[in-house]
Formats: structure tokens, sequence, C-alpha cells
């Protein structure tokens, strides 16, 4: 298994990106906010451009009228202190900045949900993975937001220990997420999708595998989702899973990690109640296969050097019973 | 015309002054030098290496981001790298390499002896040499810090970062602070003090501006950063609560002490580099700069401006609506003086008529091209919206690199194309010169012009490895082909710079015509600077008469490197005739102005630089090297935590303030007067 990890992180990957449906860019909108974001951008772009275009213009120009001139030193252009500096260096500076400031000020305005926020997320994050809780649903999952298609969900954010950022580009814009202090945003996608978000604040080794997935669904699919994850873990039909939840119940996991509706609850690391149903093991670092988990579970720091999940050693029957017993938590 | 005094006289008085202040060619004599040339070209010798070591720093970070999931470096290995590159660049390379040039140049422009303060000169230099070795003392041990250079709390408290790493970074800052304070009150005491007759404010080179205007900010914004280091370590090693949430502590109060000091470093880091372009583009225009008083004021008001941006760093924080925009507005705001600049610098070509196409003026060519694109992307960032999608991603990487690279590096490589042939008597090449200007430009913009793209794509900064396929994999590979051109770009450099040391053309007192005090004496100068203190009656004294100098180097230094420039650099200064002034052949040269009784410089007012007093220098000495090396000491032994080692060199550090102190018959000098 851990050889499967090893033989084809390629390949993975490209699976990890079959599941987002567009680039994580903040260009490619699928929500109110960052289509505005997006506006302001482009139109800053644009402005900018001409300025540099025009600055350029004014730079080369005259080295271009006097590539010929004899090397003997005229006297100087007579040139007005007030246009260039006066007009040039600060009152048409200061024009467009102010039209700048202007643009900026509506965006800020208008970054502000229309209406109320009837649903609300929390988010916290860790070292390095995201727990999300719906603490009016009862719901507690992690590296995966469901949000309902074309409803604003207000998003609150707080830290387990140090300075995170929230960030889905395709979304919205980052709020931090700091220790001692709870932040909040709000999240509108009028796309149905998959969309990847990630830590967009240093926050030690693995900072750069804490990603989480927002799963924008119409509101029946929403629905369902949610009264799925409220109940608590499916209990095994089959020998194997039944099995695999045995080896599970008895191993290490079971400091870490919560199973509602079994003895698992560890509080350390994600909730695994649903792990089944998740896209994504390990933050967003990879797809939520089989191999991935069994290489994930066998050597964490393999896939994610530094993480704070220890390497427990499994006979590989325990292991098998154990990937099957996750991957039936839907 | 007849000269006041005769060349014999002359000699004889270079002579004289040549054996007061040599220092011997010794490794003591060496090491207790307090001449401010000699401690200039180390500084800039100094940060230079760690321009090549933050570089490296950066190719190895561009090897291992070249494409996705790649094994190269650790992830620990990756932050460690990232953290030494910024603190090596923003610490020890960008702001040491414009000390070096302002130590150089400073006196030279003034038509000083020396600086304000040799010993305490020397002091800065030494302890700026020895802070840097003690951190990357950090790398011997493979505990090099791993907080970015901005170094959030609480991710760099015991709690989470346990291990020496943030203790090497803390101390080692705290130690910088004392090389940079000291250095910007000895580069302000001379500005105003050891200006020569006649060099009244307004007619100080721009130059004098920048680096005035970066003391008084070191001076203001240092302390912010002395606290939050002080606050960190008390958290780190005595348990105080000032960043810790859990018992009270405010993780943003770390931010903000770090960014009110941090921001005016930004300036702190570009100012003395356009007073270097407003130094070097008039030369290449042939004509004054347009607008200086604008250029100077604006210099000024950017220092005051860079003081209240600092919260745009943190506009991510769930700060209140109202603070953000009014940072929002500041930040714009502080654009406005540095278009004055650039308009005066654009106003100064455009009004040329003929351009000198030397290797300085490409890369201030180049310097005003990225300068602009630096500017555009800041004033995007400054956006607090647009900046909620664009900060902690590449997009902030290119902003601050177009700055950094922009705004130092180009103008610091225009600056030793110009100025090194001061430094070593020898001209850098041109031709290759030229080669080193174009690669450069291509290589820098190259790696960091797709960062913009990359960043607004999507890609988070301080990620030491990206999931392939989001949109990021080719612009990355792009990106670090432009590091290796880059990489060649600054390899040019290195290789002219020692071509020229071996095969340079001689360079001439005055090689490119320039209008400025720097240029009056030989290149080399001599040890003392100036034979006799000049005396200036405008703001280009090299400009304003076509007759030789006099008094400082013979007339045939100042053979033109081409006959047209001849016509035009020119006129001096000391004790020459205007017309319509009384023949100076009827005036007695004042002893005062020659001051060969010892080490002896002028003290002038502060205004109209009216001379005051004769200034005794200070012989060099062996205690500010001493005094450094104990300092070393008494932060070696904090970083182990080993009480007793910590009290005695505490013991030693005081000593060897005493010793430096102590008094000899030197100090004491009959007083006298400078009328």
């Amino acid at each position: 298994m851990s050889m499967l990890i090893q033989a084809a992180p390629l390949a993975v990957i490209a699976q990890l990106r079959q599941l987002y449906d567009r680039d994580p860019s903040m260009f490619q909108t699928v929500g109110p906010q960052s289509r505005m974001l997006a506006a302001l951008g482009w139109t800053m772009t644009v402005i900018g451009v001409v300025v540099f275009l025009i600055v350029m213009a004014l730079l080369l120009w005259p080295i271009w009228r006097n590539r010929n001139a004899p090397p003997v030193d005229g006297a100087p252009r007579p040139v007005s202190e007030r246009a260039w500096i006066l007009y040039g260096g600060t009152a048409v500076p200061a024009l467009i900045l102010g039209v700048v400031f202007v643009l900026t000020l509506a965006a800020y305005r208008r970054s502000a949900p229309a209406g109320p926020l009837p649903l609300t997320v929390k988010v916290i994050g860790h070292q390095w993975w995201w727990e999300v809780q719906y603490p009016d649903q009862q719901i507690l999952t992690a590296d995966e937001i469901h949000l309902p298609v074309g409803r604003p969900v207000k998003v609150i954010i707080e830290s387990n220990d140090v300075i995170h950022s929230f960030w889905v580009p395709n979304i919205a814009g980052k709020t931090d997420a700091i220790p001692g202090k709870t932040n909040a945003t709000w999240l509108e996608a009028d796309t149905a999708g998959v969309w990847r978000g990630a830590c967009a604040e240093y926050c030690g080794m693995q900072h750069a595998h804490m990603a989480l997935s927002v799963v924008a669904q119409p509101p029946a699919e929403f629905a369902r989702w949610a009264a799925q994850e409220r109940s608590v873990a499916v209990a095994p039909t089959d020998s194997a899973t039944l099995e695999g939840e045995r080896a599970f119940l008895s191993s290490q996991c079971v400091f870490c990690h919560t199973v509602r509706g079994t003895q698992a609850g560890g509080r350390v690391g994600p909730d695994l109640t649903h792990i089944g149903s998740r896209l994504t093991i390990a933050s967003g670092t990879l797809p939520n296969t089989r191999g991935n988990l069994g290489g994930w579970i066998l050597n964490p720091d393999r896939v994610k050097p530094g993480t704070k999940m220890p390497a427990v050693p499994l006979a590989s029957s325990q292991l098998e019973g154990i990937i099957t017993y996750l991957e039936s938590l839907k | 015309m007849s000269t006041v005094i005769e060349r014999v006289e002359l000699e004889a008085l270079s002579e004289r002054l040549e054996h007061t202040w040599k220092t011997p060619k010794t490794l003591y004599g060496e090491l207790s030098s307090v001449d401010h040339k000699k401690i200039g070209k180390r500084y800039l010798a100094t940060a230079f290496t760690f321009l090549l070591l933050g570089g490296l720093q950066a190719g190895a970070m561009r090897a291992q981001l070249a494409r996705p999931e790649s094994r190269l470096l650790s992830p620990e290995m990756y932050d460690q790298l990232f953290s030494m590159h910024g603190t090596t660049m923003i610490f020890w390379y960008a702001s040491p390499i414009l000390s070096g040039f302002s130590n150089y140049l400073v006196p030279l422009m003034l038509g000083a002896r020396d600086m304000a303060f040799p010993r305490l000169n020397a002091f800065s230099y030494w302890t700026f040499l020895l802070s840097g070795v003690f951190i990357y003392s950090s790398a011997l041990a493979g505990v090099m810090p791993h907080g970015g250079w901005f170094a959030y709390v609480p991710y760099t408290n015991a709690q989470y970062s346990p291990g020496l790493n943030m203790d090497f970074y803390a101390l080692a800052l705290l130690f910088l602070t004392i090389s940079t304070t000291a250095g910007a009150i000895n580069f302000i005491v001379t500005i105003f003090k050891t200006r020569c007759p006649g060099m009244s404010v307004s007619r100080m080179p721009l130059f004098m501006w920048s680096t005035l205007t970066t003391s008084v900010a070191m001076v203001f914004s240092m302390p912010a950063l002395t606290a939050a280091l002080i606050f960190l370590e008390f958290d780190r090693r005595f348990g105080t609560h000032f960043y810790d949430p859990i018992r009270g502590g405010a993780p943003m109060l770390w931010q903000h002490l770090f960014w009110v000091f941090g921001h005016p470093w930004v300036y702190i880091v570009i100012l003395p580099a356009t007073g270097m372009a407003s130094m070097i583009i008039p030369t290449f225009c042939r004509r004054p700069i347009v607008g200086h008083v604008y250029v100077a004021l604006a210099t000024v008001s950017t220092g005051i401006f860079g003081f209240g941006v600092w919260a745009h760093h943190m506009f991510a924080t769930g700060m209140p609506a109202l603070s953000t925009t009014f940072f929002s507005a500041a930040s714009m705001a502080v654009s406005i003086p540095s278009g004055i600049q650039v308009f005066a610098w654009l106003a100064t070509i455009w009004a040329a008529r003929r351009h000198v196409l030397a290797t300085p003026m490409l890369f201030m060519l180049g310097f005003i091209c990225l300068f602009v694109i630096g500017g555009v992307n800041g004033v995007m960032t400054a956006s607090v919206p647009f900046d909620w999608q664009a900060t902690d991603t590449y997009f902030v990487v290119a902003h601050l690199h177009y700055v950094l690279v922009g705004i130092n590096l180009f103008p610091v490589l225009a600056g030793f194309y110009y100025w090194l042939p001061k430094m070593t008597g020898r001209m850098l090449n041109e031709r290759l010169g030229t080669w080193n200007f174009w690669v450069l430009f291509v290589g820098v913009n190259l790696t960091f012009f797709p960062m913009h793209f990359v960043g607004l794509r999507g890609m988070p900064r301080r990620v030491y490895t990206y999931p392939a396929g989001m949109g990021w994999d080719w612009l990355n590979a792009v990106e670090s082909v432009g590091a290796a051109v880059s990489v060649v770009g600054v390899l040019l450099f290195l290789i002219n710079v020692f071509w020229s040391r071996r095969s340079g053309a001689i360079a001439p007192a005055n090689p490119w015509g320039a209008a400025t005090l720097e240029w009056a004496t030989s290149s080399p100068p001599p040890e003392y600077n100036f034979t006799v203190i000049p005396t200036v009656r405008g703001r280009e004294p090299l400009w304003e008469r076509h007759d030789a100098l006099l008094g400082v180097a013979g007339e045939e230094d100042f053979a033109p490197a081409d006959a047209a420039r001849a016509a035009d650099y020119v006129g001096v200064y000391t004790e020459y005739r205007r017309e319509g002034e009384p023949d100076p052949a009827s005036l007695s040269l004042p002893t005062w102005r020659v001051l060969d009784e010892g080490k002896e410089t002028l003290e002038s007012t502060l205004l109209d630089a009216d001379p005051q007093a004769v200034l005794r220098m200070p012989e060099d000495s062996i205690w500010p090297l001493i005094l450094a090396l104990a300092l070393t000491g008494l932060f070696v032994a904090l970083l182990f935590k080993a009480p007793v080692w910590t009290a005695i060199a505490g013991v030693v550090t005081l000593a060897s303030i005493g010793g430096w102190l102590w008094p000899t018959e030197a100090t004491f000098p009959p007083p006298r007067t400078a009328s």
C-alpha cells in the first residue's frame, strides 16, 4: 500500500485536481463576492496597465528622440516644473488614486451580505486541518464545508493553535483564523460544484497541505447531507467491516479521533463519523480512496512530513479492516 | 586665474595630511581603522555577501518549486530557507548595503573628512557583521529561524517552536538593532553638523535627504521592533504572556508592533536607493534634476507617511472597517510622494538634450520600470477588498520583490557601476555591464511577473510544495527558469567586478562628469578625503564653473572620458573666484579650512553650514571591535540560557565600554575655533 503512494504521486495528484470543478483562481468566480472582487481586480489592472504604459512612454520617448543627438551637451530643453511635478507627479496620480479609493469603498460596501444569514458554519483552524461545525445542526466534520447553492452562509472563523487564514478563492477573500479572536465572513456559491480552499497564512511545516473543499449543492441535496452528518456512525453490517470496527476501536486511533456512536471519542484529530463520505483525506492532500487511506494511516509522515498524526503499528489484516471500516462510514 | 595656494604648498600639505590620517597596513591597523571609506567598503562587501547567501536560498526554493509535489527539500528545510531568505535580504542585505553606500559617500558628498563619530561607525559595522555571523551560525546546528521574516506569534512561541530557531532570530535581530540605531544616529549628526561651508540645507545633494530621512525613520521605528522581540524572548524564556491568547495576551500585539516597525523599514530600504537615482540620473542627462526641492520634500514626506500605513499588512485579520479603510487611504496616499519622485526623474530625462546610456543609467531606466510595476501592484494590494484575495499569495510575493529588487537591487547595482570606480580607482566594463543589465532585467521579470498570475490563481505563499493541475505548474516552471537567468545576471556582475580590479581602465577623479563633491577628489580618495575643506556655492558644485579643480586632486586627474564632457563639468568651488568677486590672490586661505593640525574636520551650523568649530576626530581604535565581540559573547550566552556566562559577558561588555571611553591625552585637545 505504501508502495502505491510512493510510486505514483503524480497520478494521485491528477486525481486530486479532478475532484474540483474549476481551478482555485480568484478569477474563476462562482459567487457574488468573488465576482465583485474580480471586477475590482480587473478594473484596477486596466488602470494600472494604462498608467504603466504612459509612464514607460514618457520614459522611453525622450531617449528615442535623442538617439542621434551629437555628443555635445547643449542647453537642456526647458521643462515646466509645474506641469511635471504638480500635475504629472501629484494631481493626476491623486485623481487616479481617488478613483481607486472610491472603487475600493464601493466594493467594501458591497462585500457585506445582502440579507440575513440563516445558516452558520464555524471553521476552526488546527495544525494542519480544518474543524468544521454547524452549531445549529449539531454537525461536526472536517476539511469539508457543504453549502446550499445560492444561499449566503455565515462563517465564523477561529483557531485552535497558531494563526491560519481561511480562503476559498472561487467564492470569497481571506479571513484570518487567530487564536483568542473570533472572525467572521460569509460564503455564497451560486453554482453547484466542488471548490478548493486553502490555508493562506504560514502556520508551520504542513501549511502547504492544509486545504479544504467547499461543496455547493442544491438545497435538497444539502439537507440530505446535513441529515446524514447529524446521524451517528452507521453500524457495520458485514463481517469484514465488523472486524474492521473492532480493529479500529482497539487501536490507538481512538485516542485522537471520534466516531460518534462508538467508544472512539478522541478530540485531538478530525471527527471520523462520516469519513467515508468525504472527498479527501489529510486536509485536501489526497483523494479519499482505499489506497490513499491505507498509505496515510500506515505512514502519515510520508504524505505530510511533520504531521501530528503518528504512524500506528498495525498488522496488515488490521489495516485492511480499518480501511474497510472507515470507508463504510458514509 | 590665479590660485590661492601654490601647487608646491599643496603637495606639502597632502603629505602632512597623509601622515596624520594614514592607517598602518597591518592586521591590527585594519581591525582598528575608523576610516569611513574602509568601513563603507566593508559594509558593501559584507551586505553583498549576504545578498549572495539569500540568493542561494532563493535558488534552492525555486528548484523545489519548479515542479509540483517535488521532494527535493523537506518542509522543515524549506521553511528555514524562506525564513532565512527573507530575514537575510531585508535585514542583512537591503538596509546595510545602503548604509555601505551612505558610509562611503556621505562624508565625501558633504566635503567632510569622516563621519561625525568614526569609532561608533566602526562599531556599527562590527555589530552588523557579527550579528550576521550569529544568525548564520544557526545553520551549523540546522536550527535556522523558521517562522518567516515577520515571525508571527503564536507560531513562534515556545509552545509551537521549541528549539533555538526563533531564539536565534530574536537575539540576532536585537543585536542588529544596536548596529542600526548607532549607524542612524551617526548619519543624522554627520549630515547635520559636518557639511562643508556653503552647503546649506537647500544645497545638500538629494542623497543626503534620503539618508537623513531613512536614519530618522530608523531611530523612530527600531524601538517597536526591539519591544516586540524582547516580549517574544520573555514569552519564550520566562513564560510571560504578552502574546499568549490563552492567558490574556494578544497575538495581534506582535503584528502591530512588528509592522509599526516593518513598514517604515520598507521605506528605509528604498529611500536611499531613490536618493541614488536622484544623483545618478541627472549625471547621465547632463543637467540638474528637475524639481530638486520637491524631490527632497517627497523623500521626507514618504518617510513620515511610512509610519501611518502599517496595518495594510493586516487587512484579513478582522480589523474594523473604519481602521482598514483609513489604512487603505493612507497606503494609497503614500504613493503620491513616490509619484513626485518618479515624475522628477521623468522630467529630467525628458529635458535632456542627450542621454549617456552607460550601465548605471541602464539600471536606472530598469529601476523606474520596475518601480512603476511595484507601485501599481502595491496600490492594488492597498485596496482592502482586493487584498482579501491577494494577501498571503504569490501576488504579494510579486509585489514585494518588484519593490525590493526594483527599488533596492537595481539602484544598488547602478550605484556599484557608478561609484565603484571612485572606490577602487578602476572602471567597470561597459559591454559586460550592458549584458549584466539585460540578463538581470529579463531574469527578474521572468521570475516575478508570473507570480502575479500564480497568486491570483490561488497559490498561497510559503508553501513548500503544491499539487499538480491547479493552473500553477507552468507558471512556476517559468519562474524557476527566470531565477536561473537572474543568477547568471548576478554572476556577470561579479565577473565584472573582479575583471575591473585587474584590468579595468584607470578611473579619473570624475569619470562620469558628475556634479557633486565626491567626484572632486581622486579615485580612490586619499584617507583624508580632501586636502582643503571645500566650499560650495550651489547644488552642483562641479558644474558651476568651467575651471579645473584645485587643492583636492591634480587637474590632470580630471581628464574627461570624452572631450565633449569637458565643456560641462567643471567649476569648482574652493577659494576660486567667481565673476565680480574679489581677486582670490588678495585673500589668504584661512587655516581652518586646511585643517592639518591633526585629524580634523569642520563643524558647521545646522541650516546654513557656516563654519562653527574644528572637530577633533578620534584616532583609530580597537575598542569598537572588542566591544562588538563582547556583545557577541553576551548574545551567545543569552542564547544558551547560561546565566553565569551572561553575567561574565555583561561585565566584559561594560569593561569594553570603559576601555573605549578611557580618557587619553588626545581626548582633550586644546580648543580651536572656526573663525
